[in-house]
C-alpha cells in the first residue's frame, strides 16, 4: 500500500493554561498549573466533595460573539475558538469545501446545556425550555459549529470514546486523509464538564483527586501519593494536511503524522486491562503501520491521569512495547499541568507532542516529588532538549470503555 | 396596565437585541423578521417565549407564523394585553 505523507500545519487551543496554543505551551514549559478552587455557587450549594478543577484560563465569552455564546454549548464554544486559531495558524488554507473535513471528538457532549434545560423545565415549565436545547446538547454540536464556520463540506464527523476521544479523532483524520477523502482535516476535541453533576459523579467513582486545599499540586502523575485526576476543560485543534497540498501552498510544517491507531481492551468498563496488551498494540500499530520503527521513538506524552491504577497500567503497556529501552525515553505527563480535559485531552497532548518535536524540547511533568518505584520511567520534570536529528514521538490516550488510542508524529524532513 | 405600541416596540426590540445582537434601533415596525432582520425560526421561538414573559401574554404557537413583521408582533401583543 502506498502511504500519503500527512503533516500538521496549524495548531490552536484554549486550555486551563492559556487562551491560545502558544500561551498554553509557554505556561506548560514554565511549570504552571491550571488547577484552581472553583468559585461557582453550586460548590457550596451541593457541598460537592471536590471543590477545585482546571477551568479554562480565558472564558469563552471573552472571545466569542454574544450570539455565538448564546447558541453554543460551552463544549462547542471552546471547539470553535481552538479551530479558528488552528485554521488561522495554518494560513487559512485555500481548499475546496468538499475536500475539507472535520474530525472532532468529545467525551460527554453538551452536558451544561442538558442540565440547564432540565433545571429550567423543573423550575419554569416546558414553555421556557430553549428551542436551541437539542442542537446545543448534541455531541456532534462542536463538529457542526466548526464545519459551518470554516465551510467544510467533506463531512463533520464526531467520535466519542471517553478520554481517548480526541486521539481517536486524530487517528481518524489520518485515516481519512490516507483514504483520499479530503486534502485538509481539522481534527481535535473539546470538553466542558466542570458542572456539579459530572464533578459529583467522577468523585463518586473515586476518580478525582480530593486535595481541595492544594489544587495546583493535586495532579501528580507517577508520584507515590497520587490520588486521582483533576477535571479540566477546553479544546485543542490540529490542521492535518497532505504533504502535497501543504507544499503546493507553501505552508509552514510543524511535524509529520506517522500514524494513528485505535484498539480496545474488551476487559472492563472502567478499569484498564492490567496486562496492557491492547494498549501496547495501539502504540505498535501507530508507529509501525507506515513503516516507522519503535526504535526511533524519542519522546512519549503519556496518558498518565494521576490515578493510582491508571498510571501503572500504562507503564505496563509501555514496558511491553519498549522493553528495557523504556528507561531511556523521556516521558512527559502534561495532565499534571492541564488537568484532564477528557474528550479534549488527546488533542491538547497531541498538540504538545507536535510542539515538542518542532521545538525539540520535552515539556515538564510538574508535582513529581517522590516517584512511584513501581513506575521507573525517565519522567521529564524540567523542560529537556530532545537533541538533533530525526525524532519520533507518540501521544497515548485511554478511555472508560477500554478504548486505547495512540497518535505518532515525527520531525518533518523533506 | 396595558402598554402602548411604542412601549411594546421598545420592549420587543430589547428582546430581539438580546437574542440576536441586532442593534435595537434597527428594529422598526415595517421590518420583516426573516427577510430584514434575518431571524431564524429557532430565534423567533426564543423571542416569542421571552415576550410572553415580559408582556404577560400568551402567544399560541399557531399564531407565530402570522407574525411576519415587527408591527404584526407589536399589534398582537398590545391586543393580547387588553
Amino acid at each position: 500500500m502506498t502511504t500519503t505523507r500527512i503533516v500538521v500545519t496549524g495548531i490552536g487551543a484554549t486550555t486551563p493554561l492559556g487562551g491560545t496554543a502558544a500561551e498554553s505551551w509557554t505556561n506548560l514549559l514554565a511549570g504552571a498549573s491550571g488547577a484552581r478552587t472553583l468559585e461557582h455557587d453550586w460548590v457550596a450549594q451541593y457541598e460537592v466533595p471536590v471543590t477545585f478543577a482546571a477551568s479554562a484560563a480565558v472564558p469563552a465569552a471573552d472571545v466569542l460573539e454574544r450570539r455565538e455564546v448564546k447558541r453554543l454549548d460551552p463544549s462547542s464554544q471552546f471547539a470553535l475558538i481552538a479551530a479558528r486559531e488552528a485554521w488561522a495558524d495554518a494560513g487559512a488554507p485555500g481548499v475546496e469545501p468538499e475536500r475539507l473535513l472535520v474530525d472532532w471528538a468529545t467525551g460527554i457532549g453538551g452536558v451544561w446545556t442538558l442540565l440547564d434545560a432540565w433545571d429550567t423545565l423543573r423550575e419554569r415549565g416546558p414553555r421556557r425550555v430553549l428551542p436551541m436545547t437539542v442542537p446545543m446538547l448534541m455531541p456532534n454540536g462542536p463538529a457542526a459549529a466548526i464545519g459551518m464556520d470554516l465551510g467544510a463540506r467533506g463531512g463533520e464527523r464526531t467520535v466519542v470514546s471517553a478520554c481517548a476521544s480526541s486521539t481517536e479523532s486524530i487517528a481518524n483524520a489520518y485515516d481519512h486523509l490516507q483514504a483520499g477523502l479530503a486534502d485538509v482535516v481539522v481534527a481535535g476535541g473539546s470538553e466542558a464538564a466542570i458542572h456539579a453533576l459530572p464533578v459529583s459523579a467522577f468523585a463518586a467513582m473515586q476518580a478525582l483527586s480530593k486535595r481541595n486545599d492544594e489544587p495546583a499540586t493535586a495532579s501528580r502523575p507517577y508520584d507515590v501519593s497520587r490520588d486521582g485526576f483533576v477535571l479540566g476543560e477546553g479544546a485543542a485543534a490540529l490542521v492535518l494536511e497532505t504533504l502535497e497540498h501543504a507544499q503546493a501552498r507553501g505552508a509552514r510544517i510543524y511535524a509529520e503524522v506517522v500514524g494513528g491507531a485505535v484498539t480496545s481492551d474488551a476487559y472492563h468498563i472502567t478499569a484498564p486491562d492490567p496486562e496492557g496488551s491492547a494498549a501496547a498494540r495501539a502504540m505498535i500499530t501507530a508507529v509501525e503501520n507506515s513503516g516507522a520503527s519503535l526504535d526511533d521513538v524519542a519522546h512519549i506524552n503519556a496518558h498518565a491521569t494521576s490515578t493510582p491504577v491508571g498510571d501503572i497500567a500504562e507503564y505496563n503497556a509501555l514496558r511491553r512495547v519498549f522493553g528495557e529501552r523504556l528507561g531511556s525515553i523521556p516521558v512527559s505527563a502534561t495532565k499534571a499541568s492541564t488537568g484532564h480535559l477528557l474528550g479534549g485531552a488527546g488533542a491538547i497532548e497531541a498538540l504538545f507532542t507536535v510542539k515538542a518535536l518542532h521545538e525539540r524540547v520535552a515539556p515538564p511533568t510538574i508535582n513529581l516529588v517522590e516517584q512511584d518505584p513501581e513506575i521507573p520511567l525517565d519522567v521529564v520534570t524540567e523542560p529537556r532538549p530532545l537533541g538533533d536529528g530525526p525524532l519520533l514521538a507518540i501521544s497515548n490516550s485511554f478511555g472508560f470503555g477500554g478504548h486505547n488510542a495512540v497518535a505518532a508524529f515525527r520531525t518533518f524532513e523533506d | 396596565m396595558a402598554l402602548s405600541n411604542e412601549e411594546v416596540l421598545a420592549g420587543l426590540a430589547e428582546l430581539i437585541t438580546d437574542e440576536t445582537g441586532i442593534a435595537a434601533d434597527t428594529v422598526e415596525l415595517d421590518k420583516s423578521f426573516t427577510d430584514d432582520l434575518d431571524i431564524d425560526s429557532i430565534s423567533m421561538m426564543t423571542i416569542v417565549v421571552n415576550a410572553e414573559e415580559k408582556f404577560d401574554v400568551k402567544i399560541p404557537d399557531d399564531e407565530v407564523k402570522n407574525l411576519k413583521t415587527v408591527n404584526d408582533a407589536v399589534t398582537f401583543i398590545v391586543k393580547a394585553q387588553a
